[in-house]
């Protein structure tokens, strides 16, 4: 009985969604006015900003940014409370990889280039693809690399902690600064300058390199709880 | 164009063939890996979509940062999907 209604619920599931999909022709172009127009134009023209998503992201959807960046470091305070009990004292790991001398070696000549990437990364993310996101990932990574390679490599905790507050911090006070300034929350104050310049965009560059450093701290963090958790 | 459309139905092809890998395999350490092939290829498709942002996050998160927790839980847990049972049951 209960197998049926699973089944006929996905029957029902199956038909809505093969009828929106059949209706949708492929590489069809549907919405042919709204706001995306808006959005292509202002972006390069008003905010002096190359890569259009950017522009989006930060400037003109910048409140769900600071949604996202909340729902991260939710996360990541979840995890680090699930597991703040059960961690080894300092320098104890739970896993360890070990690792020869080539990869000590090895990710000690890489790690100084993969922070760089993540760095430029979300300092062009105005320019280029990628943002504030994917270099403090890329960054993380990094620091990954660094825990794996050595057993007796620590993040100072206490850091990591100040750098994120710091950051989501600056996040919401330049918000407001715009809410005080302009109109609206994050509305831009600052000179523009010209197109494709480093120093365009007003704020966006700025809020990039925060987010940057915020999500970078947070998974170096997570990633540094998950290692020195205790059974 | 032809050349193009194969590519394209290579790769999901690949997707859904590391998908049903990563959700019938036994040994979890293969799972993961097969979830990280999954993104590997979801990355390279968002590319020839042109949209480079979501390729670059795809595959800093979905490839690097989630296997390697996965892994760490693998380590830090069980590795074989029946071994919990087993340990259960005696």
């Amino acid at each position: 009985m209960k197998k049926i209604l699973v089944l006929l619920l996905l029957a029902v599931f199956g038909i809505y969604l093969a009828d929106v999909l059949f209706s949708l022709e492929f590489g069809k172009q549907f919405f042919t006015d709204g706001v995306k127009d808006f959005y292509l134009t202002k972006g390069p023209l008003d905010l002096k900003v190359s890569n259009t998503i950017t522009a989006i992201i930060v400037n003109f959807r910048g409140f769900d940014t600071l949604g996202e960046v909340t729902v991260l470091f939710l996360a990541t305070t979840a995890m680090g409370g699930i597991l703040y009990k059960k961690r080894h004292k300092v320098g104890a790991r739970s896993v360890l990889f070990p690792s020869s001398q080539i990869v000590m070696a090895g990710s000690k000549i890489l790690f100084p280039a993969i922070i760089l990437l993540g760095i430029y990364v979300f300092v062009h993310g105005h320019l280029t693809p990628g943002g504030g996101f994917q270099g403090g990932t890329i960054i993380a990574t990094g620091f990954l690399l660094m825990l794996l390679a050595y057993q007796d490599y620590t993040v100072s905790h206490k850091v990591l902690t100040i750098v994120e507050s710091l950051a989501g911090i600056t996040f919401v006070v330049i918000g407001l600064m715009g809410l005080i300034k302009g109109s609206t929350f994050l509305e831009n104050f600052m000179p523009v300058g010209t197109l494709n310049n480093l120093f365009s965009g007003g704020l966006i560059p700025i809020i990039y390199i925060v987010v940057g450093f915020k999500v970078g701290a947070e998974l170096t963090g997570l990633i540094y709880t998950a290692l020195h958790e205790k059974d | 164009m032809i050349i193009y459309l194969i590519f394209l139905f290579v790769l999901l092809a690949l997707m859904v063939g590391a998908a049903i890998y990563s959700i019938m395999q036994k040994d979890l350490l293969y799972a993961v890996i097969g979830t990280g092939v999954i993104s590997l290829v979801l990355s390279i498709l968002f590319f020839i979509l042109q949209a480079p942002d979501v390729a670059l996050t795809e595959a800093a998160i979905g490839v690097a940062l989630t296997t390697i927790i996965f892994i760490i839980t693998i380590r830090n847990t069980v590795r074989y999907e029946d071994e919990h049972d087993r340990k259960e049951n005696k």
